[in-house]
């Protein structure tokens, strides 16, 4: 017998490569150290993510196919590798404090996101669904625990069982539908199905679109679409707060990425016939987030919605698919990723132990007790709610004009009504902020030196691409060029 | 071709018959005389005591997911040792990483104590 090897291209894996020996030697250092010092272990995972960057820079520009096409290592790929990166980065630095003050600062935490990272870069380069379902599932398995990592908390372990599962649930469809599109196909090689699609005379095959219902079924859970969102307000107001803002902006980027893979390329012959389905969808989800975030009064709630409904705007720039859809798809997701952490962010420094703070009335009064937190809150919640100059409003202006120019005006509409409610709910909470008087004693907040770092970061992020759009835009788009 | 499946749908079919039937079978031919011996759970062996349906230290939890990672293991290096001279080097370096991460997990498994019974 003889067996083909497979090439092995270490290189094209680098980022993963380096975050995988991070996330070992960050579980080995947190296990050898004693317990009341564990601050090398997140030094260690910052580090990690720092040289995975690099990596991905270094990879930048030279597509190239690796492991028997397992794996394709394009720009799109390696700029949500990025976007995940980077928000694994900020959420690191955002759960160093935290921890501390519930008292539950482990080092497996920081290995977790590493390998909760790791899975979600697999998510966006792979090139193969058996790649892409491996990746979802190490990003996935990662995000349970962490979900339900403040073990002493009930709702922590509430939503911990919850996304289990119900995430356990939605894997087995995404897994049955590669089934179908396997059986359809002949394949599960993204390149193949697309030329197996563009030769085929007959798309009209049960199994086929059996495979790409249950495909879209398998994202729309991952990405917190309507009618697959029920799992996110519990999910993200139990979670540890860091794992929250880790969660609703990590495992979007990747379930996105290999969404617009799967979806805008590989079945892109099937077009017809998803995007009727895609474009309820959408409507579906910006209504549903936006309605429902209006009555919330817990914080967290209220941006678990809010999610929802950003999830919602992205799936227009996946109606509209042209090259300005996904790219700006791209740059959405780049702008989410900050103004989301970044909201996140302060949360997690006004909150104290024990759920206190969390909810929209005890932010009363804080824009003159903590100026510059509610000032960051603002922008944030601003840039969230689409308002020039931030980053919030241009990625939501590039979405619907994709969607314009592709004909789906009325999708446009909707979309920029759909913003309108959501101004609502994202000023209300700076009204109470600013004009309403305290309703209770405010216990003091601790600024920690990497939270400052973190939200510094968000903030100039959020800046930067609503004032300087261009470059990012350009990014985005070189992003898109060589896909596939 | 849905065609070629029908050997794989046979064999389902085949799978069914032969398992119903056999349970079937067994309690139409077979005698039914019971005796206090035939009920217990094991009609050689420690006699029970109490009901199985109790409570148990967590501690089998532990050792039982451990258990089910080193049998996974144990069930990718049964066909490697089967093809290793075909795979060389490459898998004998592949399945050292393979071990070697399972390695790590052992010993944080073992240095958080989870190997310590009391």
């Amino acid at each position: 017998m003889d067996l083909a090897i497979p090439s092995i291209d270490i290189a094209s894996l680098g980022p993963e490569l380096i975050l995988s020996i991070a996330a070992i030697l960050v579980l080995m250092v947190s296990v050898f150290l004693p317990k009341e010092r564990k601050d090398p272990a997140c030094y260690l995972s910052l580090l990690g993510i720092l040289f995975a960057l690099a990596s991905s820079v270094t990879l930048w520009g030279k597509p190239k196919y690796a492991f028997n096409n397992m794996i394709y290592v394009d720009n799109f790929g390696l700029f949500f590798n990025m976007v995940v990166l980077i928000t694994a980065g900020i959420a690191i630095l955002m759960s160093i404090n935290y921890l501390k003050e519930e008292g539950m600062s482990h080092g497996e935490f920081f290995a977790l996101i590493l390998f909760a990272t790791v899975g979600m870069m697999f998510m966006a380069i792979g090139s193969n669904l058996i790649t892409i379902f491996l990746g979802l599932e190490t990003m996935s398995i990662s995000i349970y625990v962490l979900a339900g990592f403040l073990r002493e908390r009930d709702r922590s372990n509430e939503s911990a069982l919850k996304y289990l599962l119900l995430g356990a649930f939605s894997s087995a469809f995404l897994l049955y539908g590669i089934a179908f599109i396997y059986g359809a196909t002949g394949t599960t090689d993204l390149k193949g199905i697309s030329v197996f699609l563009s030769e085929a005379t007959y798309l009209n095959d049960p199994m086929l679109l059996a495979g790409t219902g249950l495909l879209l079924v398998g994202f729309g859970f991952k990405i917190a679409a309507v009618p697959f969102h029920m799992w996110t307000p519990d999910v993200y107001e139990g979670a540890p707060t860091s794992v929250t803002a880790f969660m609703s902006v990590g495992v979007k980027a990747a379930a996105f990425a290999a969404f617009v893979r799967v979806f805008s390329y590989s079945l892109w012959n099937l077009q017809p016939d998803w995007v009727l389905l895609m474009w309820i969808l959408a409507v579906l989800t910006m209504t549903l987030g936006n309605i429902a975030a209006i009555a919330q009064t817990n914080i967290k709630r209220m941006l678990a919605y809010s999610s929802i409904a950003h999830a919602g705007y992205i799936m227009v720039g996946m109606v509209a698919s042209s090259e300005l859809g996904i790219s700006s798809i791209l740059f959405y997701m780049l702008a989410y990723a900050f103004m989301n952490l970044g909201a996140f962010g302060v949360i997690i420094v006004f909150e104290r132990k024990g759920e206190k703070n969390l909810d929209i009335e005890d932010y009363s009064g804080m824009g003159f007790k903590y100026p510059a937190l509610a000032l960051l809150m603002s922008i944030f919640l601003f840039s969230l709610a689409g308002i020039p100059p931030t980053a919030g409003f241009v990625g939501k202006f590039y979405i619907f004009g994709a969607a314009v120019k592709e004909g789906y005006i009325w999708l446009a509409i909707i979309g920029v009504m759909n913003s309108l409610v959501s101004v609502y709910y994202y000023l209300r909470v700076t009204v109470v902020m600013y004009m309403n008087e305290p309703v209770k004693e405010f216990t003091g907040i601790t600024w920690s030196p990497s939270m400052v770092i973190a939200l510094i970061i968000a903030v100039i992020g959020t800046l930067l691409i609503g004032i300087l759009p261009s470059p990012y835009l350009d990014l985005a788009k070189q992003s898109i060029l060589l896909m596939m | 071709m849905p065609i070629d499946y029908i050997p794989i749908l046979a064999f389902l079919i085949f799978a069914l018959m032969f398992a119903v039937g056999t349970i079937a079978m067994s309690s139409i031919v077979g005698t039914k005389k019971t005796t206090p011996e035939k009920m217990m759970p094991y009609e050689c062996g420690v006699d029970p005591i109490g009901s199985a349906r109790r409570r148990f230290p967590v501690k089998f939890f532990i050792i039982a997911v451990l258990f089910i990672i080193f049998d996974i293991e144990a069930v990718f290096l049964y066909p490697w040792a089967v093809i290793f001279k075909d795979l060389k080097v490459f898998g004998f370096i592949e399945m050292g990483i393979f071990i070697l991460i399972l390695f790590v997990g052992l010993i944080y498994a073992w240095k958080k104590g989870a190997l310590e019974w009391e």
